[in-house]
């Protein structure tokens, strides 16, 4: 009818993303954002990123957070990426990175098309401001 | 693909982009400004598909089943549509959207579509999104879609109800046969699966359910509901339930069911767009009258009292239809 009835929200992927067991700390994100009012999908342990591609892309999702605590970055991230081009996804969704990642790597990461790196100890209010000010939409 | 058009959407929903109906799916969520457009131009497009609802308790395996069915559907070479729906938050709002994780055997395969849906509050119109979700994914070819949602309350029911089929999942000792009465299921179900059939106690609620449904009243054209037995995890059963369901959809077209179904739907439906569009209109009134909380003020003031003010507030909306009524 008009304008009034829109009821938009932020939707955000948690990814974990190759063999990297370690998940409390994207349920800690999961449940922060959940808390910031974002409708927050998880996408459970161990996912290849083909599974990550066609959840952000079915979800259209506004943010892809991806964890990864393994090293395994380098190679993973880029495959993201690409799968999310491959559906015309990846302009509408703001890709951050979240774990150990070396200073280095993380250049690689913004150049490659990663909008933020959040290492451990950021505050989590760092995170989300980030997320409403950038969310596309 | 920020600014998509409604023609954008169409288009890209005809030509297969998954991209285009997920954000399809979006706008029907956020009621955005172009979403009556949207469905609208859906409409000429849909008719093919089987819906399925799934219902049940938290924790009865639902996501697990519908993992598994997806998959079965698949091996046969259909394409799957689900939405999943959960909860949000009724304080903050958010939501943590949980179904996907179950989907373990699908998740690679894009042709089986999965979009989690939260109940954003309480203002009903749940269904209505529901409804038009499954319209996107009919439109986009889908052969099957099944709505999951968790079987709590008016809401929920009111969505699995846009389904053709309904399964209910009873875990089994989920109490006695009084709470399955008060959840009001027995009246929703057109098949009963008793998933975790391994568990202890099994039998027994598939006697109890057994019971309860044979003293439901049903005329001899009716569909009697079904009972199955499934172990979702080891995918246990789930040939059962495919034959089941789709016996149940052989009865909807043999006995014209299934267009009497959607005729109380489309019903049900022009009602409830209705009944929104009406609110809408007197929230605006409300607003041009000062807002709802000097309204308030005036009742506690003991200006006057809610009957009169709502009296008043609604008289240039009656004065219309009466109006029209008159010509």
């Amino acid at each position: 009818m008009s304008t009034d009835g829109t009821q938009r929200k932020i939707r955000c992927l948690v990814a974990k993303v190759g063999l990297d067991g370690h998940d409390r700390g994207a349920h800690v994100i999961a449940r922060a954002f959940r808390d910031a009012g974002f409708e927050v999908i998880y996408s459970g342990l161990h996912k290849s990123p083909d599974e990550i591609v066609n959840a952000a892309v079915q979800e259209d999702v506004d943010v892809l957070g991806i964890s990864i605590l393994s090293g395994a970055h380098n190679t993973l991230v880029p495959k993201v990426i690409e799968g999310l081009q491959e559906y015309d996804a990846f302009e509408d969704t703001l890709v951050i990175v979240g774990g150990i990642i070396p200073d280095d790597d993380r250049e690689d990461l913004l150049e490659q098309g990663v909008s933020a790196v959040f290492g451990p100890g950021t505050p989590m209010e760092e995170t989300i401001e980030f997320i409403e000010e950038n969310a596309p939409r | 693909m920020a600014s998509r058009t409604v023609d954008d959407l169409v288009e890209g929903i005809l030509d297969g982009k998954h991209a285009a109906l997920a954000r399809a799916i979006t706008t029907i969520e956020n009621k955005e400004d172009d979403y009556r457009a949207l469905v609208s131009r859906l409409y000429e497009h849909v008719g093919g598909a089987d819906v399925i609802g799934i219902t049940g308790s938290p924790g009865a395996g639902k996501s697990t089943l519908v993992d598994k069915l997806a998959k079965h559907y698949r091996d046969e070479g259909l394409t799957v549509g689900v939405i999943a729906i959960d909860p949000s938050s009724p304080f903050t709002g958010g939501a943590v959207l949980g179904d996907r994780i179950r989907m373990a055997s699908t998740s690679t395969d894009m042709d089986v579509f999965f979009r989690s849906m939260s109940a954003r509050g309480t203002l009903g119109g749940l269904s209505t999104a529901t409804a038009d979700a499954v319209r996107a994914l009919d439109a986009f070819g889908k052969d099957k879609i099944i709505i999951e949602t968790v079987g709590a309350g008016q809401n929920e029911i009111d969505v699995v109800k846009t389904a053709d089929t309904v399964a209910v999942l009873v875990p089994p000792g989920s109490g006695d046969d009084v709470q399955m009465l008060k959840a009001g299921i027995l009246e929703i179900g057109d098949v009963f699966v008793v998933n975790k059939a391994d568990l202890p106690g099994a039998d027994r609620t598939v006697t109890e359910l057994r019971n309860m449904l044979e003293q439901g009243d049903r005329g001899p054209d009716d569909w009697e509901p079904e009972i199955v037995e499934t172990v979702a995890t080891d995918a246990e059963g789930i040939l059962d339930l495919v034959d089941t369901l789709r016996a149940h959809a052989d009865w909807l077209d043999e006995t014209g069911q299934r267009e009497a179904r959607a005729r109380t739907r489309t019903a049900e439906e022009i009602r409830t767009i209705l009944r929104d569009d009406a609110s809408a209109l007197i929230e605006e009134e409300i607003e041009a009258r000062g807002g709802i909380d000097e309204l308030t003020e005036r009742v506690l003031a003991g200006e006057t009292d809610p009957y009169t003010l709502a009296d008043d507030l609604i008289t240039p909306l009656a004065d219309a239809v009466e109006t029209r009524h008159n010509d």
